[in-house]
């Protein structure tokens, strides 16, 4: 039996909506085979997995903080994909902007005022920009694969926030671990319920930077040319777009984002900055955008989804001793099945067995 | 043996993995796919290479183990990317999330254990040549296999017919296929070279250069395997060069970090004072250098446009739909 695809006239509009929802299903069957390749119940484990993290309030809250970066850095990747920007070093801009931010508070302890928090959350925004402003020099001006850079300065970043939480920004009162001190208030994102959980406002940012990135692509000059300079870069110039200057645009936007993602982070969930801090929402987020069409409203509820398993997770490890590495597992499958399933839209697929072929061929 | 000896030894032995992993994705991008999975099937082989080692006692069976570990896992890009037509850079990032994801959880079991070692396999007499002999005829087989494989790539490419389609399919594959070619079949067997091949350099990582399992052991090698080959700019023997470049750039760091400096009084003063500064740079900027380096090598290489748009396969990443 062969597969074949063939191109259809117009994408399908069906399977525009339809794909995610048959990849999120498929990966449910895969992973129900893979835990009982683990020796689990696969209902149990995908119970713990999709179900229980909903169940309880404080959850709930757990679920929006491990969404808000997922969502901040995918709605700005987004913008990169679509204009044919390849950024997959947003863990970097991540982690570059949660230093930035973290440097009023480590280095100024005790300036403490209203603004001390809306100047963190600036300083975030332009470290991670600046962060992702090498590649896109690099590009621009040299024209160096940005994949390979953008993904390059991650291990740096990696590096650079190790030493700086082991050596001259580590809290000397920490008991030589590793880390900084503890923020003061007026550097700490407020919590919106604190009474019911540790969600903070956070959410909100990642959601407005959503709807504005929204309105932006679909309302706005700036989305067009976002879109015919992905797709097709000659009418792009035939347009009078310049490819250079989209290219800073995008990379500008998605580490500002990242930044901002960083930054809420430390400031709301953590606390203080240290050497675990990379914990792959940059990557993920790379999921969240395929998951979410690369469209910043799909990118909300893939965030969810995509948060979802972080919990599960863990929850299935404390339930039935499953490692939570299965949770990687999970986010690498979802998104091979939504890439599969992303054909559907474009292409008719076609099994044909041998004895068909042998037919057409007379 | 000198400890310049030694310390070539190791470059050699941090060299062969990237080698590897590099002209495996060299024959799969001149077929015209960009695999960017690397990573995913270098740390797939690395677990599977200790796994089967483990099982068997056999550190052979475990190489050749990551080897069919990193050719099979190579099989899910190949079936997407080729089949499905997806696109190729989310593709090949979806392989090193999975890759890296899967190798976490087989690999758990393996933490702490002790694995087997791929001991050299000494050349009598070559061995004995002052200098180089220890060096190329006293090393493991993937070194061999590996400085091998690059010359064979390097005739296999310009020297055969099939070396000559799989180019030609990388370079227009809509006139390979009007003159017969099969473009889906060269691309899945181009693809699942470069999955064994990084598969084996893993391989190496778990069963020579640290005898253990640790998780992301790979660190980021499978990239630097990518940044080879346009470093390289699609020409096999270039690669050796690259590869051992990186090998010597990842030695030195470790050992200016390792570096005692009271061993090292006996130096003239100015030399000395060189090692005192580069051991006063903190460990993290240190290992930074070999990323900093592909970086770096990587503009150095791409400003010369020219030059790279003459030996880039003109259809790397674009996926290949037949007219029926």
């Amino acid at each position: 039996m062969r597969i074949e695809v063939s191109r259809r006239q117009m994408p399908s509009r069906a399977f525009a909506y339809l794909s995610p929802a048959i990849a999120l299903a498929l990966t449910m069957v895969l992973g129900a085979v893979v835990f009982m390749a683990l020796g689990k119940s696969p209902t149990a484990a995908l119970y713990s997995y999709f179900i229980e993290p909903l169940t309880e309030t404080w959850s709930l809250h757990e679920l929006l903080i491990k969404a808000t970066p997922l969502i901040l850095i995918s709605v700005g990747l987004s913008v990169c994909y679509l204009s044919n920007n390849w950024n997959i070093g947003a863990e970097g801009q991540y982690l570059m902007g949660a230093v930035a931010g973290s440097a009023i508070p480590v280095l100024m302890p005790e300036f403490q005022s209203f603004i001390t928090l809306p100047l963190m959350l600036l300083l975030a925004m332009a470290g991670g920009a600046a962060y992702a402003a090498i590649p896109a020099f690099l590009k621009t001006r040299f024209n160096t694969n940005e994949i390979l850079t953008s993904l390059m300065l991650v291990y740096v970043a990696q590096l650079f926030v190790d030493w700086l939480v082991r050596g001259p920004w580590r809290n000397p009162q920490g008991f030589s671990f590793p880390g900084t001190i503890t923020f003061n208030d007026y550097a700490l994102l407020p919590e919106i319920f604190p009474a019911s959980g540790r969600a903070n406002f956070g959410i909100l940012f990642a959601l407005v930077a959503a709807l504005l990135v929204w309105l932006m692509l679909r309302k706005t000059m700036k989305g067009f040319e976002i879109r015919v300079l992905g797709q097709n870069p000659r009418a792009g110039r035939f347009a009078g777009f310049s490819a250079a200057k989209m290219t800073f645009f995008a990379f500008l936007l998605s580490g500002a984002l990242a930044g901002l993602a960083g930054i809420i982070e430390v400031a709301g969930a953590v606390q203080h900055l240290n050497e675990k801090l990379s914990a792959g929402y940059g990557f993920a987020a790379i999921i969240v955008v395929f998951l979410g069409r690369l469209n910043p409203a799909g990118a909300v509820v893939a965030g969810l989804v995509l948060a979802l398993t972080y919990l599960g997770g863990e929850a299935a490890q404390i339930s039935l001793q499953i490692s939570d590495k299965s949770a990687r597992v999970f986010q690498g499958m979802l998104l091979f099945l939504v890439l599969a399933s992303d054909t559907l839209i474009h292409y008719r697929i076609r099994f044909v067995t041998s004895g068909a072929a042998a037919q057409e061929a007379n | 043996m000198g400890m310049f000896e030694a310390i070539l030894l190791t470059v050699f032995a941090a060299a062969t993995p990237l080698l590897l992993a590099a002209i495996g994705e060299l024959v799969t991008e001149r077929s015209g796919v960009l695999n960017l999975g690397v990573e995913g099937m270098m740390i797939m082989g690395a677990v599977a290479g200790f796994a089967f080692a483990q099982i068997t006692g056999n550190p052979y069976l475990g190489a050749l183990g990551g080897m069919v570990a990193g050719a099979l896992f190579s099989l899910l890009f190949a079936f997407l990317a080729i089949t499905l037509v997806t696109n190729q850079v989310a593709t090949g990032l979806a392989l090193t999330i999975l890759g890296l994801g899967l190798s976490g959880l087989w690999g758990e079991a393996f933490i702490g254990v002790p694995g087997v070692k791929l001991t050299p396999i000494v050349i009598p007499l070559l061995s004995d040549i002052p200098l180089i002999g220890r060096l190329f005829f006293a090393q493991d087989i993937l070194f061999y296999v590996s400085i091998a494989l690059v010359f064979a790539v390097s005739w296999f490419l310009f020297k055969t017919k099939a070396g000559l389609i799989l180019r030609s399919v990388g370079d227009s594959h809509g006139s390979a296929h009007a003159l017969g070619i099969n473009v889906a079949r060269v691309r899945y067997l181009a693809v699942m070279f470069g999955g064994a091949c990084a598969g084996l350099g893993g391989a190496h990582l778990s069963l020579v250069y640290t005898t253990q399992w640790i998780e992301n052991m790979t660190a980021g090698r499978g990239w630097i395997a990518l940044a080879l080959v346009v470093f390289a700019s699609w020409r096999p023997l270039r690669i050796l060069l690259g590869a051992y470049l990186f090998g010597a750039i990842t030695i030195l760091q470790l050992h200016i970090q390792a570096l005692n400096l009271s061993d090292l009084e006996f130096l003239p003063a100015p030399i000395y004072g060189l090692m005192s500064v580069l051991k006063s740079i903190p460990s993290q900027f240190l290992s930074s250098l070999p990323y900093l380096a592909t970086i770096v090598v990587l503009v150095l290489i791409s400003r010369n446009r020219r030059l790279t748009l003459i030996n880039t396969p003109a259809m790397l990443g674009q996926g290949f739909v037949p007219d029926r």
